[in-house]
């Protein structure tokens, strides 16, 4: 099993990614250059959080642009797993791989603590071994993560079961006051569609040893690694 | 050939800048301002010599880059080079 972590310039969480992908998981993991076409033999893609590209114009807008995004996006549209955390997250909206926009924070102010997640659907690989209901705990740290979609799209995202996460509190309650930054409905993660790729504002790269705080951000890599092994049947 | 080029927020989308703006405003004593929406301003300087050119090429920009149709409007103006 082989993952991918792209690299633009400006990232700053890939080497998050990367240790715990390589020394927690024991996965094969190669980094993805943006200026490199996108490699073949990829079974999981991850876009890391930062600031590609200096978040210029809007975050995420001209990452996808880049060589390695283009081959992201027909590796997503073959049905390739793909985890955007954050900036990546900003990215997969921008490239149309994921409905809707990142926009500021209602609080206009950049955002850095922990939250809780509750899992709203675990029919999807990247949350396939968490309950519904179950809390996650982990990080979030942005300044542009308010989920904003049309109420169409808003609609469409929860009749299909594409909101998998929404910001809780400590007792599993979605409310104003556990949103960090103003998103639509509490969204802090969706999936497209066809559920292979997936996009969160918070991040479970930050959340997987319990010498950083707490070990629930693996409940989404260990889901795509145990997705990615049921699939090539190893 | 000078495109100015107008990047704003859809409609029912939340400014938050907007809001933080005109509350400053509000307290430096300007009460009439009933709203403000922020938004962006590029100036395009191109090199061709077709105001129509100049605008199909400014439209296809807008869409693939310069704006989010998810959360922005955008309008251009083009502008010829005197003579």
């Amino acid at each position: 099993m082989r993952w991918g972590v792209a690299v633009f310039p400006g990232s700053c969480d890939d080497d998050d990614v990367l240790h715990c992908l390589r020394n927690v998981l024991g996965q094969d993991v190669r980094t993805l250059w943006h200026k490199d076409p996108f490699p073949g033999g990829c079974d999981g893609v991850v876009l890391p959080g930062g600031f590609s590209y200096g978040d210029y114009l809007r975050a995420g807008a001209m990452a996808r642009f880049s060589p390695v995004m283009q081959g992201i996006v027909d590796f997503a549209g073959s049905g390739g797993l793909v985890l955007g955390i954050c900036n990546g997250f900003q990215i997969l909206c921008e490239s149309g791989l994921l409905p809707g926009a990142l926009t500021r924070n209602a609080s206009l102010r950049f955002v850095c603590r922990r939250v809780y997640l509750r899992v709203e659907d675990n029919r999807s690989p990247f949350t396939r071994l968490a309950e519904p209901g179950e809390l996650l705990e982990m990080p979030v740290k942005h300044g542009e993560g308010r989920y904003y979609a049309n109420p169409a799209t808003l609609k469409q995202l929860d009749d299909n079961g594409q909101v998998l996460l929404r910001y809780a509190d400590a007792a599993g309650e979605v409310s104003e006051e556990a949103n960090p930054n103003g998103s639509a409905d509490g969204i802090a993660g969706i999936c497209n569609r066809a559920r292979n790729v997936f996009g969160l504002m918070p991040h479970p790269e930050d959340a997987t040893e319990a010498v950083l705080g707490g070990e629930s951000g693996l409940k989404i890599f260990s889901s795509m690694v145990d997705e990615i092994r049921r699939g090539s049947g190893s | 050939m000078l495109v100015k080029v107008f990047v704003t927020l859809k409609e029912g989308v939340l400014d938050p800048q907007g809001k933080a703006v005109q509350n400053s405003l509000h307290s430096l004593g300007f009460g009439a301002v009933q709203d403000v929406r922020v938004g962006k301003y590029l100036e395009l300087h191109m090199d061709v010599s077709a105001a129509e050119d100049a605008e199909q090429q400014a439209r296809r920009m807008c869409d693939k880059l310069l704006a989010n149709p998810v959360i922005e409007d955008y309008r251009f103006e083009i502008l010829e080079p005197a003579e």
